[in-house]
């Protein structure tokens, strides 16, 4: 679909591979420690943060960069579709396209802030997917917006770098690993249902990530960054897994 | 080499469950523990069933919410799932390794087959009249039948488990299980069966003790067994 941009791709998802299988070596030694039913623990904890890289990791191996989430009909989009965030929408950010930049910031070349008529007017494509939550609550949406990855590439972001981080209006924050983020269905969503993103939604964007839980699509972008530095994010440092694809 | 020897001399009954299957034993019975445990919870944050039903926080695993909250400023779903996607690697492995061990050895072939109706029929109409004895080291025909009915259930609640873990990368799967939304429900029911077959299994274990020496030393054995009238 796009074999120039996704280029440096195999050579991530290699090295991806090589520690995958490395890592496979110590599983057998993890398992016999995974028994105590105290979880709280430090010794446990542990325990259980590296079997979340290790998932990471599985993840990442298992992870198709062409590979496509399934699309719906339109009848299938649920029109009323559920706010969250851990606030009340009212009090959601308010971001206004008079004063709104999106600050770019990391490995790329040119950082010149983006407005939202600039992001608006860029390529656009539509998607009817379906929104995993970690809770297990899913829905289906219709979302239109330009692929990250034509961003990326306009600014001169580094493609082979590991990570793409995000700064929000709200606080929040999050990363992705970067053959996610040029996955062809990773959107920013101006719109949901056809019209303009709905502040609680996260206006002037979302970035949309159908291969990824909810979670791990943000709301209220206001930097966006790229870097080798693993981020973190705001669950994931909560003890969410850090991959979290579907 | 035998993994189940029947009858060693005549009439004396024997079990015997080798170190590799004791292991493999007790390490599904913990991650089969741990993934319950971790799956209640999970299950409670948003249940897939249509109907007012949740587990009891306290039977459910995945540590302290106090301390989740203290810790984390979370109520307790991340160490929920960090359990579950944690032992379901332990879980994975082992069934995979205890199946290929299963057949190799010929445990499988041995002692599960074989299995036919009217053996089934026969054995199920004399334990509802409290009339089926249990021998060490050979297993009835509703036993047989009850372990392959486990293993079928653990094997369907893994794989639709792995289709809601990876709608997409395995999406013909998910698909296969009737969808996400089905797939989760396909998850629950497993389970069920799963917790249906051990209330049987424990409770058994629990009136024939040996049972379970056999399976923690390796080995059981009963003075010549007397066969009741009527059985066989």
């Amino acid at each position: 679909m796009t074999g120039s941009v996704l280029g440096p791709k195999p050579i991530v998802t290699g090295i991806e591979r090589r520690l995958f299988l490395r890592q496979a070596l110590s599983l057998g030694a993890l398992t016999l420690l995974t028994g105590c039913d105290i979880s709280d623990q430090d010794a446990v904890q542990s325990v259980l943060k590296l079997m979340s890289r290790w998932n990471d990791r599985a993840q990442a191996f298992l992870f198709g960069g062409h590979r496509l989430a399934p699309t719906y009909a339109e009848s299938e989009v649920v029109r009323d579709f559920r706010y969250n965030a851990y606030f009340p929408a009212d009090q959601a950010p308010k971001l206004t396209q008079s004063d709104y930049r999106l600050e770019l910031s990391g490995l790329i070349a040119d950082k010149r802030p983006w407005t939202v008529d600039a992001l608006y007017a860029l390529p656009q494509e539509s998607q009817i997917t379906r929104h995993v939550c970690v809770e297990g609550w899913s829905m289906i949406g219709k979302w239109s917006g330009t692929p990250l990855r034509v961003l990326l590439q306009r600014v001169g972001a580094d493609l082979t770098a590991k990570y793409v981080g995000f700064q929000c209006a709200d606080g929040y924050y999050g990363s992705i690993d970067m053959p996610t983020a040029l996955h062809p269905q990773t959107i920013m969503a101006f719109k949901f249902a056809d019209e303009i993103l709905p502040q609680k939604f996260g206006y002037p964007f979302k970035v949309r990530i159908p291969t990824k839980l909810g979670f791990k699509n943000p709301k209220w972008v206001t930097t966006l960054y790229v870097t080798n530095r693993m981020p973190g994010g705001f669950w994931e440092d909560r003890g969410y897994n850090w991959f979290s694809g579907s | 080499m035998s993994v189940t020897t029947r009858e060693s001399r005549p009439g004396l009954a024997l079990q015997l469950h080798p170190l590799s299957r004791r292991i493999m034993h007790w390490v599904n019975a913990l991650a089969i523990f741990v993934m319950i445990g971790s799956g209640w919870r999970i299950y409670d944050y948003y249940p897939a069933l249509p109907v007012d039903f949740g587990f009891p926080y306290y039977l459910t695993l995945g540590g302290d919410l106090s301390v989740s909250e203290a810790i984390n400023n979370e109520d307790g779903l991340a160490n929920a799932l960090a359990w579950h996607f944690g032992a379901m690697w332990v879980l994975e492995l082992n069934l995979l390794a205890y199946l290929i061990a299963g057949v190799a050895s010929g445990h499988f072939r041995r002692d599960f087959l074989p299995l036919t109706p009217s053996a089934f029929a026969r054995d199920f109409l004399a334990a509802l009249r409290f009339r089926l004895e249990h021998r060490l080291g050979e297993y009835n025909a509703v036993q047989k039948l009850f372990y392959w009915g486990v293993l079928a259930a653990i094997v369907v609640t893994i794989l639709s488990g792995l289709s809601i873990w990876k709608p997409v990368q395995l999406k013909e799967l998910t698909w296969l299980f009737g969808g996400y939304e089905f797939a989760r429900v396909v998850h629950f029911f497993g389970m069920t069966a799963i917790v249906g077959f051990l209330v049987v299994h424990i409770a058994l274990t629990l009136l024939v003790p040996k049972t379970l020496a056999a399976m923690i030393v390796g080995r059981a054995s009963s003075a010549p067994h007397r066969r009741s009238e009527g059985e066989r």
